[in-house]
């Protein structure tokens, strides 16, 4: 560990401070020090980062990650969540409540904090449950869970059905300022559902879930969000006609924001193949015309976010009848990768893909980072932009192995991460400090 | 060596290949008896059927075959053995051939990548049933000769029906117009993609077909609300007495069974003259014969 570190000669892109060019970062105890357009002088005892070539970039932020501890470690723990978002550049990651037991308590969350001081690696920040027990029945104490320290409440896995709790939760959560993030999925549509309806379903003889599952309920909770002047956060947003709502609510000033899947970016319905279940998930890879909307949607800031909903699963959950799949892929270990696809492909230009995995994030929850004026913490990750490699799921950080990705060529890789100014990932290995 | 998981996928010479052969099977035909003497076919039906069980088992026996006929009652699948276990199982007896319905659609796809011996898609779900649109399209090779240039409309319950897309892939890769008719809430979408012409409209496409193929309405779906009233659907989609005289002349009239009598089909329609209903059951094993035949060898 050091406590002065000096990036030279980086590509740094802030978005949200508008620099991208070549710079020097200077790091003071944990915290950004300086960023120079000219050389800087090395500090005695600093270590220094040659970072040519290299983009010096904000550490990510993950909105929406399973770590799935308690209760289901044999697929995820905090510890080996938080390698594998090292491991994918990522300095903080959201974890979702549907644990088991459900995060519906401060004890719950303290626990997962617990665990992530553990393990040392990135920030984690709870998400408690809008409901107890995820049921959709009663409000959770939303009041206890941010005291706790959740960043954010969610039902995330299954939608909130009853409206006027929904409403509820978004009018009770304006006292505590965070966000209320949203699983859209009217359960009558989806009910039985596979995989997306359409032309691929029919093909294969599975049950679809229409997209009217998520956008009536965007429209729904839309409404809601009107009314309430809550903030609300769509999560894993789909489809075009999702896209096109959330669109027009911010630009009649609604505070909502909204985060898209690598997964929905970069693949669509066809990639079920002959009944992959690693294309298996919720809500299902779309048509090509939705992946389109997405697309134009995280150029024009429709979408705020990439987020992975990492969710990882055993070998047992997948291998088995398309319809039995469980549904997910991990995420963090390739989310560069892909965003980069979206780059390389000159969809985005560079500015804007970090900017969805760094002040977008930030922004939409409220959290420290994402970005690298000095005094900001430094969470830093350096990516060589150019390095050409293959997505080899059995050297993933995480603990499960579920992507369809395996096999997939990407060009950009993540070389360092750097956690509040510690070295927590670098030379394909994560360094542990417990 | 090859599987027949799906009608997808095979080219219009391979189907004919299978239909031709399937020739030499019929009832008088040679003996067969050596072909798969000393080998096993595995049964593995993980739903309830009469028809296909007994016709691949029938064809089975009749190509020499001893046959394993597997079902989950009584089994390890009772005790939360997996499928892939429980095909792995199976497959360590040494069966030539397994044998599978199941009612996931892609089930059979799944076994296929983790077993060495043949898989034969005897129905997945509500995807695919190969053999049955072979026995179909068998049949009506027997009657017309070729299927080119001839219009066969599928009436009913498409959305849950394998074998209304089987018989798509097969009558158009053998040269046939389809037509698929239901109510908008039993057709799935994309099916034009899939090179079908759909109507909602029974009355003003029946008269076009040379062939009419109703299918079961699944009554067991009921419930999801997917139509009104059965009085309704045997209204607009019932192949009646009535319409039955609106059909070109020697128009066929077909159905894979089990027969809704009175709903989907009219009794003597059922029976009438145009009816090759009972044919069908009766080609299925030559056909089947012929598909273990041809896959095994």
């Amino acid at each position: 560990m050091s406590a002065t570190v000096l990036f030279r000669r980086g590509r740094v892109i802030d978005p949200r401070n508008g620099v991208d060019g070549v710079r020097d970062v200077l790091v003071r105890d944990g915290k950004v020090a300086e960023v120079s357009d000219t050389p800087l002088p090395v500090p005695p005892g600093a270590e220094v980062v040659e970072a040519a070539g290299r983009w010096v970039l904000p550490g990510f932020i993950d909105l929406h990650v399973h770590l799935r501890e308690p209760g289901e470690e044999g697929k995820e723990t905090v510890l080996t969540g938080c390698r594998a978002a090292v491991a994918g550049g990522f300095t903080a990651v959201v974890a979702m409540p549907n644990t088991k037991v459900v995060n519906d308590s401060g004890l719950v969350t303290e626990l997962v904090l617990s665990r992530a001081r553990a393990a040392n690696l990135c920030h984690v920040y709870p998400a408690g449950a809008i409901t107890k027990g995820l049921k959709g029945e009663e409000l959770a104490e939303t009041g206890e869970l941010v005291s706790s320290g959740c960043v954010a409440i969610t039902d995330d896995g299954r939608p909130v059905m009853n409206a006027a709790l929904m409403r509820r939760a978004l009018q009770y959560a304006t006292m505590f300022g965070v966000p209320v993030m949203v699983h859209e999925e009217d359960l009558t549509l989806s009910a039985g559902g596979a995989m997306h309806e359409g032309s691929v379903s029919t093909r294969l003889g599975l049950r679809g879930i229409p997209a009217s599952a998520e956008v009536a309920m965007v429209a729904r909770d839309l409404v809601l969000l009107e009314e309430t002047k809550g903030r609300l956060h769509i999560a894993h947003v789909s489809c075009e006609g999702s896209v096109r709502l959330i669109r027009e609510a911010k630009r009649r000033g609604l505070l909502v924001t909204a985060e898209a899947t690598p997964h929905h970016v970069i693949l669509d319905d066809r990639a079920v193949g002959d009944y992959d279940t690693h294309a298996k998930m919720a809500p299902p890879l779309r048509a090509d015309r939705d992946v389109e909307a997405l697309r134009e949607a995280l150029v024009d800031g429709t979408i705020d976010a990439i987020a992975t909903d990492h969710a990882p699963h055993g070998v047992l959950d997948k291998q088995v009848e398309f319809e039995k799949g469980i549904n997910g892929i991990v995420g963090l270990e390739t989310a560069l990768g892909l965003t980069l696809e979206l780059v390389h492909s000159g969809l985005l230009d560079a500015k804007r893909a970090v900017e969805l995995l760094t002040h977008g994030p930030a922004k939409a929850f409220g959290l420290p980072g994402g970005h690298l004026a000095p005094g900001a913490p430094a969470d830093i990750t350096v990516v060589d932009p150019l390095e050409e490699w293959t997505v080899d799921a059995h050297r993933f950080y995480s603990r499960s192995r579920n992507t369809p990705f395996h096999g997939r060529k990407q060009k950009g890789r993540v070389v360092q991460t750097w956690v509040s100014g510690r070295k927590v990932y670098a030379d394909g290995q994560v360094k542990e400090s417990r | 060596m090859r599987h027949l998981l799906g009608i997808e996928g095979w080219r219009r010479d391979e189907l004919e290949a299978v239909l031709d052969r399937a020739r030499a099977h019929l009832p008088g035909g040679p003996d067969t008896t050596h072909l798969l003497r000393g080998k096993v076919v595995a049964n593995l039906f993980f739903e309830d059927s009469t028809r296909t069980r007994t016709s691949f088992h029938m064809a089975a026996r009749g190509l020499g075959a001893g046959v394993l006929d597997w079902s989950p009652s009584g089994s390890s699948t009772s005790k939360g053995e997996t499928l892939l276990d429980t095909a792995r199982n199976i497959e360590a007896t040494g069966p030539v051939a397994i044998v599978m319905r199941h009612r996931s659609s892609g089930a059979p796809h799944l076994v296929a990548k983790h077993v060495r011996c043949v898989v034969i898609n005897a129905g997945d779900g509500t995807h695919e049933h190969p053999s049955q649109a072979l026995l179909d399209a068998f049949t009506l090779r027997q009657r017309w000769g070729s299927l080119d240039g001839r219009t066969v409309l599928i009436v009913g319950d498409i959305l849950h029906s394998r074998v209304a897309r089987s018989n798509l892939w097969c009558l158009k890769a053998l040269g046939a117009r389809v037509i698929v008719c239901g109510p908008p809430t039993l057709v799935p979408p994309g099916l034009e993609a899939l090179g079908a012409e759909v109507t909602h409209n029974l009355d003003a496409v029946l008269p076009q077909a040379d062939a009419v193929m109703c299918l079961r309405l699944q009554l067991e779906r009921m419930s999801e609300a997917f139509l009104p009233s059965t009085r309704e659907y045997s209204r607009l989609f019932g192949l009646t007495t009535a319409r039955e005289e609106r059909m070109k002349a020697g128009a066929l009239v077909m159905h894979p069974g089990p027969i809704n009598r009175g709903l989907e089909l009219a009794p003597a329609v059922a029976d009438g003259a145009r009816s090759v209903i009972l044919e069908q059951v009766s080609n299925g094993v030559a056909v089947r014969r012929a598909i273990l035949e041809v896959c095994t060898s």
